[in-house]
């Protein structure tokens, strides 16, 4: 069924009993020509790519709980595309391109908001740098602005802008950033892909990866045995535990991120704001909740759960910026478990395995690069070759001394 | 992640008194091993769901290097030992 206008009236006139569910429960085939491990944003991405722009039949994505249930439903739902180095900056605004035609080309919702971005500084060292980078930005034409602090203030008035430590001098811009409601661009993928007729399997957890002769053959799973031509691992904080199935040697570790969303308000907060003086982030839902986060926590977790310290912290640096904010209520906080890479900037990669692909290390920004991160890695599965704007973005960039290091903080998965 | 940690110098203390540096099992290779051996020292990591060591350092205590065991899943923590002993008693 296609959504409309028109469909959403005639149900509605019609006791609303006529909707189709958005995809398939189909029990899962002996063999798929395509396995992608992991039915969250990417993995879901990777499969309608596969499907819609490279013609590709028999796809299953295997997800062990629910499609969504992971970090695609747990991030602060930021797109943008202000990067810096040339081995990212064209692959987000790849990216970027692909949200801005993404819910007309899936037919769906997903409440993409491009509300910009503004990234503050606050002395002439960050000024330096953010000029630096929207230099860079300008270089791979991606347009971003720069704001001195008259400007802000009329356009931010709530800020702190005479903190005595952290005066705010002024911010870069990216008009054409902004958010996107997260489970949406989960459920629009499914959709989507559900209807070139991939296999959505759902409460079905990879356990084991059969191999012969050197080339994966299947994979073992909590439904039996699947075999597949080629297998697509797209796993974010698991992927260690699934690559060891394969032996795969892998630069990640893996760190828990918390987010945080307040008690609704009216509209106040306009943009995606981001503090220089510390990692904090806040934009305003359309449902009217402040929606917030920072740093990782900073130690290596596989629980889906943060630390009080960690929530103290965003929280005072939240105030610092925003002081109103101690006004507000927090209604929510959850954490995600992030594949963080070795140098900060993920992993779409042949492995030493023929026919395994890689797909990993989203750190804390897989949620903005989902369409292209399933574009790329789809071309890459079903070409056998590395899409151009994730040229950089190989496994085996770490050993030839290749790393792509947007923070410059070498590699110390806790401090990206 | 527990709250508190059992320093084997300082005794019971908020774990915000330590900093985490991270995977304790990597021994830094030879100046002249081979560039596979720095590789897996710099960049690769087990990144186990259960069971890890790490280096812990007590910054508010007695600054001293710890190697702390604990679950990756449930932060449950088994020992905390002065890193010193554990390299001593692994010979190097």
């Amino acid at each position: 069924m296609r959504y409309s206008a028109f469909s959403i009236v005639k149900n509605a006139l019609t006791g609303n009993v006529s909707w189709k569910p958005a995809w398939r429960q189909p029990e899962p085939k002996p063999f798929y020509d395509i396995i992608i491990v992991g039915g969250g944003g990417h993995g879901l991405a990777t499969a309608y790519y596969l499907a819609k722009e490279f013609g590709l039949k028999n796809i299953a994505v295997l997800e062990k709980g629910y499609l969504g249930s992971g970090n695609v439903g747990r991030n602060t739902t930021i797109v943008r595309s202000n990067y810096m180095l040339p081995g990212n900056e064209p692959f987000y605004e790849f990216s970027m391109k692909l949200w801005e035609g993404m819910e007309r080309e899936l037919n769906y919702n997903a409440m993409l908001s491009q509300r910009g971005i503004i990234s503050l500084f606050h002395n002439d060292g960050q000024r330096d740098a953010y000029i630096r980078r929207g230099n860079a930005m300008w270089m791979e034409g991606v347009p971003a602005e720069l704001l001195d602090r008259a400007t802000l203030m009329k356009m931010l008035p709530f800020l702190n802008f005479d903190h005595a430590r952290f005066p705010i001098i002024g911010g870069l811009l990216q008009k054409r950033a902004g958010t996107a409601r997260h489970d949406a661009v989960a459920w629009g993928y499914a959709r989507a892909a559900d209807r070139f007729g991939v296999d959505l399997i759902q409460n079905c957890e990879v356990t084991g990866i059969r191999r012969d002769n050197g080339v994966v053959t299947g994979v073992e799973t909590s439904r039996g045995f699947i075999g597949c031509g080629k297998l697509g691992l797209a796993a974010a904080g698991n992927t260690s535990r699934v690559g060891q199935m394969a032996d795969l040697k892998l630069p990640i570790e893996s760190h828990v991120l918390q987010a945080f969303v307040t008690e609704g308000l009216k509209p106040a907060i306009n943009h995606v704001i981001t503090y220089g003086a510390g990692h904090f982030y806040i934009s305003q839902s359309d449902k009217g909740g402040l929606v917030f986060g920072a740093e990782i926590d900073g130690y290596n977790s596989y629980a889906q759960r943060g630390n009080l310290a960690t929530v103290e912290h965003v929280m005072e640096e939240g105030v610092t910026m925003i002081p109103g904010l101690s006004r507000v209520r927090v209604l929510r906080s959850w954490g995600g478990v992030m594949d963080m890479s070795m140098d900060g900037s993920p992993i779409i990669s042949h492995t030493p395995i023929d026919n395994l692909y890689l797909n990993c290390g989203w750190c804390y920004g897989g949620f903005k690069a989902t369409p292209a991160s399933g574009f790329c890695f789809a071309h890459l599965i079903a070409k056998n070759e590395t899409h151009p704007v994730a040229r950089f973005l190989r496994l085996d960039r770490f050993e030839r001394g290749y790393p792509i290091d947007e923070q410059g903080a070498g590699p110390q998965p806790n401090l990206h | 992640m527990a709250s508190l940690i059992h320093c084997p110098h300082c005794g019971i203390r908020p774990k915000e008194e330590f900093s985490i540096r991270g995977d304790a099992s990597l021994v830094r290779p030879d100046p002249a091993a081979s560039d596979e051996a720095w590789n897996d020292y710099v960049h690769i990591r087990s990144n186990p769901r259960g069971r890890y060591h790490e280096h812990w350092q007590h910054g508010a205590g007695c600054r001293r290097w710890l190697v702390v065991e604990r679950d990756t899943f449930t932060h449950e923590v088994f020992s905390v030992t002065d890193a010193a002993s554990v390299a001593r008693k692994a010979g190097r």
